[in-house]
C-alpha cells in the first residue's frame, strides 16, 4: 500500500447550537487517510463519526479546521464539486428512477456522454451482480439488492473516496456477513479509498486496514485492527473493542503492583496509580498456590459453546473474567467457589493512558 | 372472546342516522340531475324526458362565454396559486422550526378562515382604489380585463394548493436531495431532477383542487367582476332574478360532471402508492 494521503482532516471542529448551548460534535479532530485503504471510523452513536463523514462529503461545513483532498483544501467546496461519493444508511435511492438511472445519475450530472454512461452503468451493475435488474424500480428490490444499487451508484463516477455511513445496519445478520465480504471485494477490485462508518466493532476488526476509534467528538486511537485490539491506549478503546478486564495498580520498579499486592511485569513510563487491562482470552488458570500466580476464587461460569467464561474474584474484590476454550465434553473442570491461581500470558497486560 | 373496543358503528340508530345524512347530501344532487332531463319549463313539475335543456344551454352564447371565462380564470388561478404554494411549502417545511412559524401557516391559510364576504368587499375596495389611480395617471385601459379576477382567485386558491403540496413535502426523504448533491447535481439540477419529480403528484393535486375551488366561486367573483364579466356561477346566480328553467339544471349537471372528473383524478393521484 502506498503511503500517499488521500483525505486529511486538520483540527476539524463542528459545533452545533450557539453560545452556552453549543455542543461539539467534533472536537479538534486531525486524521490522515491513505490512498486505497479501507479505513473505518468506529464509535458509539453520537461520537461524531457521522459528522466527520459529512464534513468529508461536504454536507456540513466545519466550524473551524480544514478538510484536504490530495493535499488541496476542499473545505469550501460544495458536495457536488467533490470527487467523493456516499453510500447512505437509508440508501437514499431515487424512487422515481429505475435501477439503471439511479446508477447513472452521477455520471449524467457530470455531463458524460450517454454512450459512456450506458457502458459504465452496465459495468457497475455487473460488478454488483444486478445486470438483470437494470429496468426495475428500486422499490421492487430487496434490502440487499437496494444496498448493491446504492454501492453501484456511488462507485459509478469513480470517486477518489467512497464514504459508507453504516450501510449494513439495516440488513439482517446473514446478509450483513455477505455484504461485508462483498464490500471488501469491491474495495480491492476498484482500489478506491473506502471510509466506512460503523458502531459494530466486529465489522471494523474484520474489514479494515486501519481503524479510527472515536468517542465524545474526539479521535481516541488510530491503528490497525491488531494494534487497536492488542494495544488499546485508554479505557474507552479497551472496553469498546472486545471484552476486557480492568485492574487498579500502582507503578513500582519493574512493573505494576495490583491491589492484591501481586506485581506484574509490564513496561510503563507513567508514575503513580494506573489502570491495567488484560483480555479474557489471555488469562490462564493454574492450580491455587502455584508460585507467581495470583490467587482468585471462581464466582460463576458462563458457557458460550466454543468458550466458557470464568468469572473470578481477586483477594481485593476485583473481578476478572477468563475465557477458556471449552473442552470436547463441554465441562470446564472447575466449579464456582473453587480457589484457583491465575496468570496473564506474556505481554498481554497493558497499562492504559487513563 | 376479547371485549370489543368502542365503535361508533355499533351505537343504536347509527344506520338510520347514516341513511338520513346520505339522503340529505345526495338527494338534492340526484334531483338536480334528474330534472335536467325534464321536458317541462318548470323546475318542479316533471314533464317527461328530454335533452332539450342541454341543447339550449349548449347554444346559449351567455353560458358559453361564462364557461370559457370560468375556465380561463380557473386555469390561471390554478397555475399561479400552485406556483406560489409550492414556494411557500418549500419555504415552510425545509427547515427547523422557527419563531413565527405558526403565524406564517395562519397567514398562508388566511383565506380558509376569514369570511369570504369580507375578503370580497376588501378586494372590491382595493381594486376600486387601484382603478381610480390607474385612471388618474391616464392608464384607464387597465381598469377592465380578467386580471383582477385572476389575481383574486389565485389568492384564495393558495391554501387549497398549499395543503397537498406541503403534505407531500413533509413525507419526502431529505436524504434524497443530499444524495443528488453528492452525485454532482447542482442545486438547480437537484431541484429539477429530484425534488420536482417527487413533488409532482402533490402539485398536480394542489392545482386540481385550486381549479375546482376557483371554478365554483361566487362571492368574491360577484364583488370583483366588472360588467359583462360573468363566470358560470355568477351567470347562474343572475338567472335567479328571472324565470328559472331546467336549463340551469343542465348547466349545473355539466359543471358537476367536470368537478367529479377532476376530483376523481385528484384522489387517484394523491392515493398512496403501495
Amino acid at each position: 500500500m502506498t503511503e500517499a494521503v488521500t483525505i486529511e482532516a486538520r483540527n476539524a471542529v463542528k459545533a452545533f447550537g450557539q453560545g452556552d448551548h453549543a455542543v461539539r460534535a467534533l472536537d479538534d479532530v486531525s486524521i490522515q487517510i491513505r490512498k486505497g485503504e479501507f479505513f473505518t471510523l468506529l464509535g458509539p452513536s453520537g461520537c461524531g463519526k457521522t459528522t466527520l463523514l459529512r464534513l468529508i462529503a461536504g454536507f456540513e461545513m466545519p466550524t473551524s479546521g480544514a478538510i484536504l483532498l490530495d493535499g488541496a483544501d476542499i473545505t469550501e467546496l460544495p458536495p457536488n464539486k467533490r470527487p467523493v461519493n456516499t453510500v447512505f444508511q437509508s440508501y437514499a435511492l431515487f424512487p422515481h428512477l429505475s435501477v439503471a438511472e439511479n446508477v447513472g445519475f452521477g455520471l449524467t450530472m457530470q455531463g458524460r456522454p450517454k454512450a459512456e454512461v450506458d457502458r459504465r452503468v452496465a459495468e457497475m451493475l455487473a460488478l454488483v451482480k444486478l445486470e438483470t435488474m437494470a429496468g426495475r424500480k428500486t422499490s421492487q428490490l430487496s434490502g440487499g439488492q437496494q444496498q448493491r444499487v446504492a454501492l453501484a451508484r456511488a462507485l459509478a463516477p469513480q470517486p477518489k473516496v467512497l464514504l459508507l455511513d453504516e450501510p449494513l445496519s439495516a440488513l439482517d445478520l446473514k446478509l450483513r456477513k455477505e455484504m461485508q465480504v462483498e464490500l471488501k471485494r469491491l474495495q480491492t477490485e476498484t482500489g478506491i479509498t473506502f471510509i466506512f462508518v460503523t458502531h459494530d466493532q466486529e465489522e471494523a476488526l474484520t474489514m479494515s486496514d486501519r481503524i479510527g476509534v472515536m468517542s465524545a467528538g474526539k479521535l481516541q486511537q488510530v491503528g490497525s485492527p491488531k494494534d487497536i485490539y492488542t494495544r488499546p491506549v485508554n479505557r474507552f478503546v479497551a472496553s469498546f473493542i472486545g471484552e476486557t478486564n480492568f485492574m487498579n495498580a500502582t507503578v513500582v520498579p519493574g512493573g505494576v503492583k495490583l491491589g492484591t499486592g501481586d506485581v506484574i511485569e509490564v513496561p510503563t513510563t507513567r508514575p503513580g496509580a494506573v489502570t491495567v487491562t488484560v483480555r479474557p482470552e489471555q488469562v490462564r488458570l493454574v492450580a491455587a498456590g502455584e508460585a507467581g500466580a495470583i490467587a482468585a476464587s471462581v464466582k460463576f461460569l458462563v458457557y458460550f459453546g466454543t468458550d466458557t467464561h470464568c468469572h473470578l474474584e481477586l483477594a481485593d474484590g476485583t473481578e476478572v473474567v477468563a475465557r477458556l476454550q471449552s473442552p470436547a465434553n463441554g465441562e470446564a473442570g472447575i466449579e464456582s467457589g473453587q480457589s484457583v491461581g491465575l496468570r496473564f500470558a506474556p505481554g498481554a497486560a497493558q497499562v492504559l493512558e487513563d | 372472546m376479547a371485549e370489543r373496543a368502542f365503535h361508533v358503528a355499533r351505537l343504536p340508530g347509527f344506520a338510520t342516522t347514516a341513511i338520513i345524512v346520505f339522503v340529505a347530501l345526495y338527494l338534492p344532487i340526484f334531483t338536480l340531475v334528474a330534472y335536467s332531463f325534464n321536458a317541462s319549463t318548470s323546475l318542479a313539475v316533471w314533464g317527461g324526458f328530454s335533452l332539450d335543456w342541454y341543447a339550449k344551454a349548449w347554444d346559449n352564447q351567455q353560458v358559453k362565454d361564462a364557461t370559457i371565462r370560468s375556465l380561463i380564470i380557473a386555469s390561471f388561478a390554478a397555475a399561479i396559486s400552485t406556483t406560489v404554494a409550492t414556494m411557500a411549502a418549500l419555504g415552510t417545511t425545509r427547515r427547523r422550526a422557527f419563531k413565527g412559524q405558526t403565524l406564517i401557516y395562519v397567514a398562508i391559510n388566511q383565506p380558509l378562515m376569514v369570511p369570504e364576504i369580507v375578503t370580497a368587499v376588501a378586494l372590491m375596495i382595493v381594486f376600486g382604489l387601484i382603478k381610480v389611480w390607474l385612471t388618474s395617471i391616464g392608464m384607464g385601459g387597465l381598469t377592465t380585463g380578467l386580471g383582477y379576477l385572476i389575481l383574486a382567485h389565485s389568492a384564495f386558491c393558495i391554501p387549497f394548493a398549499y395543503l397537498p403540496i406541503r403534505a407531500r413535502l413533509e413525507g419526502m426523504d431529505l436524504t434524497l436531495e443530499t444524495a443528488a448533491a453528492d452525485l454532482y447535481a447542482s442545486p438547480w439540477q437537484t431541484f429539477r431532477r429530484v425534488t420536482l419529480p417527487l413533488l409532482a403528484p402533490g402539485m398536480i393535486a394542489g392545482a386540481m383542487l385550486a381549479f375546482v375551488i376557483s371554478l365554483d366561486d361566487v362571492v368574491i367573483t360577484e364583488f370583483v367582476k366588472s360588467g359583462g364579466q360573468d363566470t358560470l356561477p355568477t351567470y347562474m346566480l343572475g338567472q335567479m332574478r328571472r324565470q328559472l328553467t331546467p336549463e340551469i339544471n343542465a348547466v349545473s349537471t355539466m359543471l358537476l360532471g367536470l368537478t367529479v372528473v377532476l376530483l376523481t383524478a385528484f384522489f387517484l393521484l394523491t392515493r398512496k402508492k403501495t
